[in-house]
């Protein structure tokens, strides 16, 4: 295990916005760095603008025009995916690393069958036989436990549930067996017992097929029941990453100790929430220094113009704040450290 | 016992979907089913229930934006059947709204004081001087400076939109607000800001609440009573506190399992109920829950179940209704 090179390794990536004369500069992924084992789940958290689904599109490279990979490495098996040509990355999105996105009726073409869209990818990727596929489609269906496969197949995506829809996006996105599946917010569409039944449904199919996960979320719920490890984002950083139980437990970073505040638990009762005041920073104008300073409680001069450096706290555990600069392990090569 | 300020008894909705040869009515959509409940004074009921379960429709029917099909809706004591055009309006003001999405709620191309001043104008006749002096006060309670009085919806974030969707709503002192997903359009850090202000302002004005939401624990955290709607029909309703640390109805023993644990430690059983809400136009007989229920009997698929007090809350399920205590398990 300890040997075997890491599954996904990023390092020091930075992504940004250019507008179209170049003038203006947002900064959405900045200095990322983390790693993920084959068959391990990483939960990226964060609001809307701290980067998340930016980093997501960057591993695939399927960014918007506008957004350029400015720096870093994106380690793939061994292979740097930000240097690879179009061509090769073809071959491994929904190949090798796969991905669901938030609106399942936004993912599926609503004028081919769900036989044909859930072995497309088998069927370009792999050359697979029509008949082959559309064979391992139904078996796919019924993995995902769609009822009556054998019908489903042939039915368009309007005939189904959103519950459905997206487990039949997870049946595309496992279809050539992926060694990484990344969701962006896959159950944010779905009520509650069916988001328990989908959640389940992706903790099946990594245990059955070893893939690793990356689950991209707003909502910390998930991260506590699906993954291992967790990276919380805010303003294009990771501010705080490290094993699931440490960061609930014993989170470091201001950011996520109020971010867990914030939330109201149904196991415990309190009058009031501790909120977070202010609000999350706009991505094209984070503030100097840290970008959480102006909404931190702890917050200290040097926090206002320096930015903070990259601190390991413990094995794995690893925070961006300046509460931990003198822990002193990172301070002879801030940024650069691997998680 | 403390004061109903709202009443609903039996209250029903029915949508008859248009269809056939003639354009006859060809099946109805029974999206609410003979509800009761009550909100009390300076309290809040929370109404949960997943997507069709008709909890919006009962916002609807209570707002008046919707005509009952049957049942009675009382509100500090009188009936809103009876009344007149006067009584309506008197009705409209004690009652107010707060909709999920600030952004679609406030008219971009008003201002910010026209928006809060909105309601005042029409209820009231009142000199100009009168409504911006109101307008800044409100400004003050929702926590906006009072230069945002001059600006529009689009120059505010989402938590600051909604502050300005809870001033309108409080402008004409209403003794209801119904809060339909008030927090679910905004960013994490910024749901504990607005559910502390919804806070704060019950216990100033003694407002009462009808809170709509999917999020079990900002539900249970913002109301003492919870109504769990399946299908039209309320399941469970009873404490706050109660229903989320003992779920009875198999139902609610499924929401609540199904609700994402706030630490990796929590412990939880993993009850996932199969198959999905049925279609309101066609619900199952007897209990329409029976088809997904782990402790379904024979009786279920036939017979509908009857409201029951159990222990100081009411139930609708039959493993509850053989007068001895039911041996099932509980979540936690």
């Amino acid at each position: 295990m300890t040997d075997s090179p890491p599954l996904l390794e990023i390092t020091d990536l930075s992504t940004h916005y250019v507008s179209s004369r170049g003038t203006r500069v947002t900064r959405a992924v900045q200095d990322v760095s983390f790693t993920l084992n084959a068959g391990d789940t990483l939960g990226i958290v964060g609001e809307s603008g701290s980067g998340k689904t930016t980093l997501a599109l960057s591993i695939l490279k399927i960014l918007p025009p506008a957004a350029r990979i400015v720096s870093g490495r994106i380690r793939f098996e061994g292979e740097n995916l930000v240097t690879k040509p179009a061509h090769e990355m073809r071959r491994i999105r929904g190949k090798k690393i796969a991905m669901i996105l938030q609106d399942p009726l936004a993912s599926l073409n609503p004028l081919f069958t769900v036989g044909d869209q859930v072995s497309e990818p088998m069927r370009v990727h792999e050359g697979t036989s029509r008949r082959t596929a559309w064979d391992k489609a139904r078996a796919l269906l019924r993995a995902v436990r769609i009822p009556a496969p054998e019908a489903r197949v042939r039915e368009y995506p309007h005939q189904m549930s959103g519950g459905m829809r997206q487990r039949i996006v997870g049946a595309i996105a496992i279809s050539c067996e992926p060694r990484l599946l990344i969701a962006d917010e896959p159950t944010t569409s779905l009520d509650l017992t069916i988001q328990a039944q989908y959640l389940q449904l992706l903790g099946d199919l990594q245990r059955a097929h070893g893939l690793a996960l990356i689950f991209i979320t707003h909502n910390l719920g998930i991260v506590a029941k699906m993954c291992k490890q967790v990276a919380v984002m805010y303003g294009g950083r990771i501010v705080e990453t490290g094993p699931v139980r440490t960061i609930f437990s014993n989170p470091q970073h201001p950011y996520t100790m109020a971010l867990l505040d914030s939330i109201p638990r149904l196991t415990k009762s309190r009058d009031r929430l501790t909120a977070i005041d202010g609000q999350p920073p706009d991505p094209a104008a984070l503030p100097p220094g840290c970008s959480f300073h102006p909404r931190c409680t702890k917050v200290m001069d040097r926090c206002r113009d320096e930015e903070p450096a990259d601190v390991a706290i413990a094995a794995g555990h690893r925070a961006r704040c300046w509460l931990h600069a003198d822990n002193g392990v990172a301070q002879s090569v801030p940024f650069k450290a691997k998680a | 016992m403390r004061q109903p300020v709202l009443e609903v008894e039996g209250l029903t909705k029915h949508f008859p979907i248009r269809g056939g040869f003639f354009g006859g009515s060809a099946a109805t959509v029974r999206a609410v089913d003979g509800v009761s409940f009550s909100v009390e004074r300076g309290r809040s009921l929370g109404l949960v229930g997943e997507s069709g379960c008709g909890k919006t429709t009962t916002a609807k029917l209570i707002l008046k934006l919707e005509e009952p099909t049957s049942g009675v809706i009382r509100f500090e004591g009188r009936e809103l059947n009876g009344l007149d055009a006067a009584g309506v309006r008197g009705y409209r003001r004690g009652v107010q709204a707060v909709f999920q999405d600030p952004f679609a709620s406030l008219n971009p191309r008003m201002r910010v004081d026209a928006i809060i001043a909105e309601p005042l104008v029409t209820h009231e006749k009142l000199p100009s001087a009168e409504v911006r002096k109101r307008v800044e006060k409100l400004l003050d309670v929702v926590g906006l400076a009072r230069r945002s009085a001059t600006l529009f919806p689009h120059e505010f974030s989402g938590g600051q939109r909604q502050r300005i969707a809870i001033a309108r709503a409080l402008s004409l002192e209403p003794k209801l607000i119904v809060l339909d997903e008030p927090v679910s359009a905004l960013d994490v850090s910024i749901r504990a800001q607005i559910l502390n202000l919804l806070t704060d302002l019950q216990t100033q004005l003694g407002l009462s609440y009808l809170f709509i939401a999917h999020d079990l624990a900002a539900v249970a955290h913002m109301s003492q009573q919870v109504a769990v709607m399946y299908l039209g029909k309320i399941v469970e309703l009873g404490d706050a506190a109660e229903i989320s640390m003992d779920p009875k109805h198999p139902y609610t023993q499924a929401l609540f399992a199904a609700a994402l644990p706030a630490h990796p430690d929590e412990a939880r059983d993993e009850i996932v109920v199969a198959g999905e809400v049925p279609s309101p136009i066609a619900p199952p007989p007897g209990c329409h829950f029976h088809p997904r229920c782990p402790f379904a009997m024979p009786r279920c698929s036939s017979e509908p179940p009857k409201l029951l007090t159990v222990g100081g809350r009411t139930i609708a399920c039959h493993l509850y209704d053989g007068g001895s205590s039911p041996d099932i398990p509980s979540v936690r």
